[in-house]
């Protein structure tokens, strides 16, 4: 799923700024799911910008909530939005960067305000509480060949063909030896299911086509489609 | 047998135990010191790397240090070429600059990470590695092509291609694996990184002797302990041995003057090194010897007449007859 970060709340403080309605949007989806952006966090959100517009600027600003299904979806966010708009200053988006855009799309004229920095796709390990990136959507997924370890990802320096000399017991030198190196990883589980070939397997140079910004899928481009 | 186009692969083919020396130029714009530097190794390596951006810390381009290198000390380089700072394109283009210039050994390599150096907020590039850059270099040696296939005008580059090995690597088998890699690409030559351990090092090249592709052995002489410290911390998977290490730090309460220092950690140097190297020599499985000896060129000289080696009679690099204009290059002091 997509991770975020929420941002220092006095940034949001300063983003938000002269604005007395404020529309709050959480989202049910990747960041509904861990807790970061779903309608709990809206409403505690509302709650700490009303006190703080109180206690530093002494006035009252009204705040809408909502919680959609996906932020990320134009019709849903069309739908689910358009009977709350009307009288809103500001949008605050407590989705991913893609969320807060598909607000900024369907609604041209409303500002919308990220409440989080989107930092990667990810997997949640809810025991540990830690998020790790192991996908980078490069578009040209090897997995089937490095074990199930993606090294686009989660080798510092996104290595085709083999370790670099920056590993030390299976340890990565950049972000001083604590994350795992991912072409040792990839060779110990080759290695466990004896198929050392794909390991050795020569890797022609990436094709950066398929990473090119911005990408597009489908047959049309989704802004030619109408909103409701 | 792979042809050779440097001096440096025409003197390991002859089956002579060569010697190859690192510089460092500087962050600077004055590359009279490392030229100084050169000028002492004069005689006694047949070639000498030149680093590109060590440890991701910005200097001055090796491909201009080599090049001046070549030309005011006399002396053929290998040209070091990272893919932490170049895509294909910009590699391409300084690989036909390289040519263009008369270098002749290139040591190719994956390169440091950003992170790790004075800038450490760069965009990383590493749009290829070392060996998809090592079977760059090769199709545009052989074929006059570049990566795409598209044709290189005029005559095709003609470089002998160098790449890294770390025998103390743990685990080492997906570092043999890479290093063999490397070789099917098209290397021609093996540097490794610094080896202190000449069992395990004998061990590493017998690992390699099928391959039959020349290894030369990384040595790294240290100036002070200071520097041996260093090493020791910073360098992954290598440590310099505990008991040098007491030596080398012992050197400062017993030397009474700075000069008493230098010829203490000298002879640390050249306890330790000679009986390596002469070990190595007799093994017959290395092509020779990569002195990291940077900014303590002195060493190597002495190391020659400790082991009882004369000083090569190496003919001056053959460079040809420059390309560039005159004018356009700075005047070294």
């Amino acid at each position: 799923m997509i991770i975020v970060k929420r941002k220092p709340i006095n940034k949001i403080f300063d983003m938000i700024g002269p604005a007395d309605n404020v529309l709050i949007v959480g989202c049910d989806g990747c960041v509904g799911i861990y807790q970061e952006g779903g309608q709990k966090q809206v409403e505690l959100m509302s709650v700490i910008l009303e006190l703080a517009k109180k206690l530093k600027e002494n006035r009252d600003i009204k705040i809408k909530t909502a919680t959609v299904l996906r932020q990320c979806d134009r019709q849903i966010v069309a739908t689910s939005l358009r009977p709350l708009i009307d009288d809103v200053d500001v949008v605050l988006s407590m989705a991913c960067g893609v969320g807060a855009q598909t607000i900024a799309e369907v609604f041209e004229d409303i500002i919308v305000i990220p409440a989080q920095d989107t930092l990667f796709i990810g997997m949640h390990d809810r025991q540990l509480k830690k998020f790790y990136e192991l996908c980078s959507a490069c578009g040209e997924c090897i997995l089937f060949e490095t074990g199930g370890v993606c090294p686009i990802t989660r080798c510092a320096k996104s290595l085709l063909n083999g370790p670099c000399g920056g590993q030390s017991k299976g340890k990565c030198e950049v972000g001083g030896w604590v994350k795992d190196c991912a072409w040792i990883l990839i060779h110990n589980r080759l290695k466990q299911k004896d198929r050392l070939d794909l390991f050795t397997k020569f890797r022609e140079p990436r094709d950066h086509r398929n990473m090119e910004s911005p990408r597009e899928l489908g047959e049309t481009f989704v802004g030619e489609v109408e909103a409701t | 047998m792979v042809k050779a186009h440097s001096e440096l692969m025409k003197r390991i083919q002859s089956g002579k135990f060569v010697f190859t020396g690192e510089l460092e130029p500087l962050k600077t714009t004055d590359l009279s010191e490392v030229i100084t530097e050169a000028k002492l190794l004069k005689g006694y390596v047949e070639a000498c790397n030149v680093t590109d951006n060590p440890a991701s810390n910005v200097t001055v381009s090796s491909l201009v240090a080599a090049y001046l290198i070549q030309k005011e000390a006399g002396i053929e380089t290998v040209y070091q070429l990272r893919c932490s700072d170049r895509n294909r394109i910009a590699l391409t283009s300084d690989l036909l600059g390289a040519a263009a210039l008369g270098i002749k050994n290139i040591l190719a390599l994956t390169g440091d990470h950003t992170l790790l150096g004075d800038m450490p907020n760069a965009k990383p590039v590493f749009d290829l590695d070392s060996a998809l850059l090592t079977g760059m270099i090769r199709r545009m040696v052989e074929e006059g092509k570049d990566l795409n296939g598209l044709d290189i005008k005029g005559p095709r580059p003609k470089f002998n291609i160098g790449v890294a090995a770390n025998p103390n690597s743990n685990p080492i088998e997906p570092e043999i694996w890479k290093v063999i890699r490397k070789v099917e690409n098209g290397a021609d030559f093996v540097q490794t990184q610094v080896c202190f351990d000449i069992e395990k090092t004998i061990e590493f090249l017998r690992m390699f002797k099928i391959f039959e592709v020349p290894v030369l052995i990384g040595i790294f002489p240290m100036k002070s302990y200071g520097v041996a410290a260093q090493f020791d911390k910073f360098v992954p998977g290598v440590s310099v041995p505990k008991d040098l290490l007491t030596k080398f730090k012992q050197v400062k309460s017993k030397a009474k003057s700075k000069e008493e220092r230098r010829k203490m950690y000298d002879k640390i140097n050249l306890e330790f090194f000679t009986p390596f190297i002469t070990e190595l020599m007799k093994s017959g499985l290395s092509a020779g010897c990569h002195v990291m000896s940077v900014h303590y060129q002195e060493i190597v000289p002495k190391l020659f007449r400790e082991m009882g080696l004369t000083k090569a009679l190496i003919p001056e690099a053959v460079i040809p007859e420059t390309v560039i204009p005159e004018a356009i290059i700075p005047v070294v002091s």
